[in-house]
């Protein structure tokens, strides 16, 4: 919303410096989007007045030499322009004067003339964005030779608001200069109160209201309007300054009376208009062409103003072609039907939304208009085609439906005082109350306690609660004045154990060398085929996103490992070689049967049931790890030459996040896309699958453009039981005895499960084993693998004897050699 | 006195004479602190000649053991004074020479493990939430995919109010009516933690939140929120600014405060925008946007089932991107999301 400083002015009288108008507004809740200073214009710049022109041949466009009045005499100007007859008033920037820009405006000589100054257009002036053609003031504007810069307004700075959506009755020079007037404490009249509105007789035009989304209807006649004359130059200003592009007078004053009143109103052309009008939803099927000549197809819950020859407009969002105001009649006049209603906001914002037809007359409606308003902007409207049209006003006004009834609101009334922690001066809240337009009365509750009884004016359809009556005392009274005051919270509880662990598993991968990413969750099903998912693999279950910003990644992420990958190539593709990502997050996974969301009402708790529904009706989200690796993990430095990154530091990477979350994981062979089906982990509680690990499937790499060997790893966070070291390990003091076995098995046995054979086996002696080396080659034969063990004893009250650490080897051997058939190397 | 001759015994001076001569000897051949600890054990040690010389003492009558006894302890001093000074000896040549020797150039490169990083956002989540821990506040969580009903309907927007319009909402699933969203701001935690914690309730809930905005330098689709939220007896909009105010000096500086200015959010009523005095800021210290506040909307309490007659609340958000972008002086967003490993290295651990 933009509104010229001098508009402020008509209605409050005096405004201060703009600056100050904008603090102002700030202090009372308005958010203010710029300050257009005055444009940088200096004279001189004076009305001049088109005595003749002549058209210069033999040029691509059609330039015209003409002779201008500018008062002290007559100058010779080039102008490219065609929008002019002569005997029009136009603005004309004589040498010396400097545009904005700036552009300074000398004599020179172009197309075989001297030009002697300029004829401007709105957007040269800096008044307007207009450029089709130069500005052509209406006629009785001037005089040539009067100084054009306050004609034209130009010292005049303009106001840009954001309204915030409480506020409609803010998208009004009305209803901001009223909160300019409580923002300076200054007097305010009501524009709406300076228009007479006579009693009259008779409808103007029969009107059924035949839905509930429409309250009330008023319509007034205008007959006889010259079409050509113009709407007056100080309208066609303010119209230019708020932003807005003169275009006829009927047109010029409905838009002039909604920005001034903040009533969207509407024009018909009577004589287009067939038998009486009705407002109706429309039916399946119906179309209308809107003023914008497009064929729209209509939804039962679209609200519709009709005639006999059907849907006329869509109500409260745009007019139809089929009744805008046309030619002149046989007479060379034209009738022109008024429209002032009041529409239900939620239905209008659904129209407009549906159609995505978002217009001036849309964004008040879905705002609530004033429903008192109807009458007095259809009368000021009226008036000013009289007056500027020619026209004479018919006897009817029509007044269909009436404006809802307000319910008064009744609060303490020191509860502003205890919303705020702040001691209001007495008599405070009334009188913030009554200055935004509230009827208060003062009396005593029930228990004794003053109350306020304020019923709200028609404009504020916002003021419902006693909450929403406190935030007006307080904001008029300045939140400056409340002041600040720290609360005791009970004591906490700190932390969770799943916050800390997600901290833990943070630092544990950044103090490893890994950097943590935060992608997007947005991936495209195609991902999963690079992936090569099988077409049945649960990963492929996705959420769908409705309006995605990329129509390629319209699902979110059931796995880390996309935005990672993607985040891997973008590092490699800017340069970097050795690279460990990792990201902590939610992946988002859909149920197979879900359930339907539930709206409980929201006057109450929800039932536990509706709850319930809730939670099982949103996919399971859990938090994930993953990291991804790619180039070498260890550098290449004078100390030598560095360590690719493997499958093993991915697994590596898994347990990490497995003993910073608590836990030992197991790890197990698996085979799973995207991973290379020799080169997988799977990463376990107990025999619980929590994640995967390893290297990625050539393939996989090739479809991505990955780093070739690229590894990674992925682990469900909530999947791993928060665990506590109860009750704490006892530690033997004495000295330990540490035995080397090497046991030759099938080279497909798994280290981890001959490991654990040997744990199995060795008893309670047995403190640790831990694997040194592993051998294939002649001397343990094809197929055949040696694996080297450290298995180290202790016994927690004694030093152990070699005697006793032998035995309890043996029968560690032993289980090893009878699960797997392994034996000691000789 | 009569002595055997066929075995010379121990603690015959000429035994131990011998004996010390041999310490000696080895003792002057060590080359080095290692070589002289190796031979150590043969002369000092505890089956060496001149203890086992001690161990003999006991068989003598009493006026020879005194001698042979003094005679003992004199061979075992003169030895254990050989060692000590070869030792002084090598430990000096040690200490001149050998650790010479063994000079490294200690500005020698050891980065074999690239430096890894967390994310700034990460960082700064943790320090706001670690800010509120210790006012004894509670840090809360949601789900990112959540229902409109938590995130709009309970927060006081209407189904059809056109603030509901200007969060730019991801929808999902197959319609607009489908009850899913893409949560447009933290606020829906405020929800969850009124309708799952007893009162008082103080929380603060860091998250990611997602709004239909195309990236450029300063939007992004993918961004995240701190919500604040207190809801007890008694609390008044005099407590919102206390709050907000330590939380600006942690964030900002002994020398920052904060300030209101009336603004719209359905689920808070008065409703205030929150600046910052920001003493760093570029140019000169000053004012800078941060997030919206207010006092808890009676219509929230009551779908949350607190009855507003007799509890009130405030609540808080700011972006995060935002609070780091100003705080950090990030002119582009961009850095923030792509990942680039050399941004996020700047903030280290």
């Amino acid at each position: 919303m933009r509104v010229p400083q001098s508009w402020l002015a008509d209605v409050l009288g005096d405004v201060p410096p703009v600056d100050d108008t904008a603090e102002a507004f700030v202090r009372v809740g308005l958010e203010i989007e710029d300050v257009h200073r005055p444009p940088q214009l200096t004279g001189p710049l004076v009305v001049g007045r088109v005595l003749e022109f002549e058209v210069l041949d033999g040029l691509k466009k059609p330039i015209r030499w003409c002779q201008v009045d500018v008062g002290e005499k007559v100058r010779g100007i080039i102008c490219g322009a065609a929008n002019f007859a002569a005997g029009d008033l136009v603005v004309v920037a004589l040498p010396g004067a400097v545009l904005p820009g700036p552009f300074a405006i000398t004599a020179r000589k172009t197309y075989g003339h001297v030009s002697d100054g300029m004829i401007c257009s709105a957007r040269e002036l800096g008044i307007g964005s207009d450029h089709a053609g130069i500005l052509v003031l209406p006629p009785g504007s001037g005089e040539p030779g009067d100084d054009a810069i306050a004609l034209l307004g130009a010292d005049d700075p303009v106001v840009e608001l954001n309204i915030t959506p409480d506020r409609g009755y803010c998208f009004s020079v009305r209803g901001l200069a009223r909160e300019l007037a409580c923002a300076l404490d200054a007097d305010f009249t009501d524009p709406a109160s300076r228009v007479a509105v006579p009693a009259a007789a008779g409808d103007a035009w029969p009107v059924e209201l035949a839905d509930p989304g429409c309250a009330r209807f008023v319509a007034r006649r205008v007959d006889g309007v010259d079409p050509a004359a113009p709407a007056p130059w100080w309208m066609q200003r303010r119209l230019l300054a708020a932003g807005m592009r003169p275009i006829s007078l009927v047109v010029d004053v409905t838009n002039y009376v909604m920005i001034e009143l903040g009533q969207p109103l509407h024009a018909y052309d009577a004589a287009r208009v067939a038998g009486p009008i009705v407002v109706r939803r429309a039916t399946a099927g119906e179309t209308l062409v809107t003023l914008d000549d497009t064929q729209r197809r209509l939804d039962p819950d679209d609200l519709l103003i009709t005639d006999d020859s059907g849907p006329i407009g869509l109500a409260g969002v745009m007019g139809g072609a089929s009744t805008e105001i046309a030619g002149p009649g046989p007479d060379g006049t034209i009738d022109v039907l008024i429209e002032a209603a009041h529409f239900d906001p939620a239905v209008i914002a659904r129209a407009a939304r549906r159609h995505k037809l978002p217009s001036e007359a849309s964004r008040r409606f879905e705002r609530v208009v004033d429903p008192q308003l109807p009458p007095v902007a259809a009368e000021r409207a009226a008036q000013l085609l009289v007056e500027y049209g020619g026209g004479t006003l018919a006897a009817g006004r029509t007044d269909a439906g009436a404006a809802p009834v307000r319910t008064p609101v009744t609060m303490p009334l020191d509860l502003p005082d205890r919303v705020a922690g702040v001691a209001y001066a007495p008599g405070a809240t009334v009188r913030r109350l009554t200055q935004v337009g509230c009827a208060v009365d003062l009396g005593t509750a029930a228990d004794g306690h003053a109350q306020v009884v304020a019923a709200p004016p028609s404009w504020r359809p916002d003021l419902a609660q006693p909450a929403d009556l406190v935030e007006e005392v307080l904001r008029l009274e300045g939140y400056d004045t409340i002041p600040s005051v720290l609360p005791a919270a009970p004591p906490g509880r700190g932390l969770t154990g799943s916050q800390n662990r997600r901290r833990a598993v943070s630092r544990a991968f950044a103090e490893a060398g890994y950097v943590e990413v935060e992608p997007f969750p947005f991936v495209g099903p195609q991902v999963w085929d690079a992936f090569g998912l099988a077409a049945d693999d649960v990963r492929r279950r996705t959420v769908h996103v409705l309006n995605p910003l990329d129509a390629d990644r319209a699902e979110l992420a059931s796995s880390l490992l996309p935005g990672l990958l993607d985040t891997l190539v973008r590092n490699h593709s800017r340069g970097a070689t050795d690279l460990g990502l990792y990201h902590i997050g939610q992946v988002v996974l859909p149920h197979a049967d879900p359930v339907p969301m539930p709206d409980p009402d929201v006057t109450r708790r929800p039932s536990a049931a509706e709850l319930a529904q809730i939670e099982a009706a949103l996919p399971a989200q859990p938090v994930h790890v993953a990291a991804v690796l790619a180039g070498d993990r260890e550098t290449r430095g004078w100390w030598g030459t560095g360590r690719p990154a493997s499958w093993a530091d991915a697994v590596q990477a898994g347990r990490l996040a497995g003993l910073a979350a608590g836990v030992e994981l197991r790890v197990t062979a698996a085979a799973l896309p995207p991973f290379h089906p020799g080169r997988c982990a799977a990463l376990r509680v107990g025999d619980w699958i929590v994640g995967h690990a390893g290297e990625l499937h050539p393939k996989v790499v090739e479809a991505l453009g990955l780093p070739p060997r690229t590894c990674a790893m992925e682990l469900d966070l909530d999947a791993i039981p928060l665990t506590d070291a109860r009750p704490a390990p006892r530690v033997s003091p004495y000295p330990p005895v540490a035995v080397d076995v090497a046991l030759v098995a099938d080279a497909r046995v798994p280290a981890a499960d001959l490991a654990d054979a040997l744990a199995d086996g060795g008893g309670d002696l047995l403190e640790d084993v831990r694997l040194f080396d592993v051998y294939t080659g002649e001397q343990v034969g094809a197929g055949r693998r040696s694996l080297a063990f450290t298995l180290r004893f202790r016994a927690p009250d004694r030093t152990l004897t070699s005697e006793e650490a032998n035995a309890a080897r043996d029968s560690a051997v032993a289980v090893a050699a009878q699960r797997y058939e392994a034996t000691l190397r000789a | 006195m009569t002595e055997s001759t066929d075995v010379m015994s121990p603690l015959h001076p000429d035994a131990l004479e011998a004996a010390v001569a041999a310490a000696v000897r080895a003792f002057e051949g060590a080359s080095d602190l290692a070589e002289l600890a190796a031979v150590r054990p043969a002369h000092l040690g505890d089956r060496a000649p001149l203890l086992l010389a001690r161990r003999e003492l006991g068989s003598l009558p009493g006026p020879e053991r005194a001698d042979a006894g003094k005679r003992v302890n004199a061979a075992r001093q003169q030895a254990q004074d050989a060692f000590d000074a070869r030792r002084a000896v090598l430990a000096a040549e040690r200490d001149e020479r050998v650790l010479a020797e063994e000079t490294v150039d200690v500005t020698l490169p050891w980065d074999r493990v690239p430096r890894g990083a967390r994310h700034p956002l990460t960082q700064i989540a943790e320090r706001i939430a670690d800010v509120f821990v210790a006012m004894g506040w509670e840090v809360a969580e949601g789900p990112e995919v959540e229902s409109s009903w938590l995130n709009f309907d309970a927060l006081n927007f209407g189904k059809d109010h056109p603030a509901r319009t200007m969060q730019d909402t991801f929808y999902l699933g197959g319609s607009e009516s489908s009850g899913t969203v893409l949560r447009t701001h933290t606020s829906p935690v405020q929800i969850r933690a009124l309708l799952e914690r007893d009162l008082p309730v103080h929380v603060v809930c860091p998250g990611r939140t997602f709004r239909t905005d195309a990236l450029d330098a300063t939007h992004t689709p993918v961004f995240h929120q701190v919500e604040g939220l207190a809801v007890d007896k008694g609390i008044t909009m005099a407590h919102l600014k206390g709050t907000l105010d330590a939380f600006a000096r942690a964030m900002f500086g002994a020398g920052s405060r904060t300030r209101l200015r009336p603004s719209f959010f359905p689920f808070t009523e008065p409703s205030a925008e929150v600046d910052v005095w920001f003493p760093e800021k570029k140019g000169g210290a000053g004012w800078v946007e941060w997030g919206g506040c207010g006092m808890v909307n009676p219509n929230v309490l009551r779908a949350c089932g607190v009855d507003p007659e007799v509890h009130s609340g405030f609540a808080f958000g700011m972006g995060l991107e935002r609070t780091l972008q100003f705080r950090n002086g990030i002119p582009d967003m961009r850095d923030m999301v792509e990942g680039d490993v050399r941004f996020s290295r700047a903030f280290g651990v």
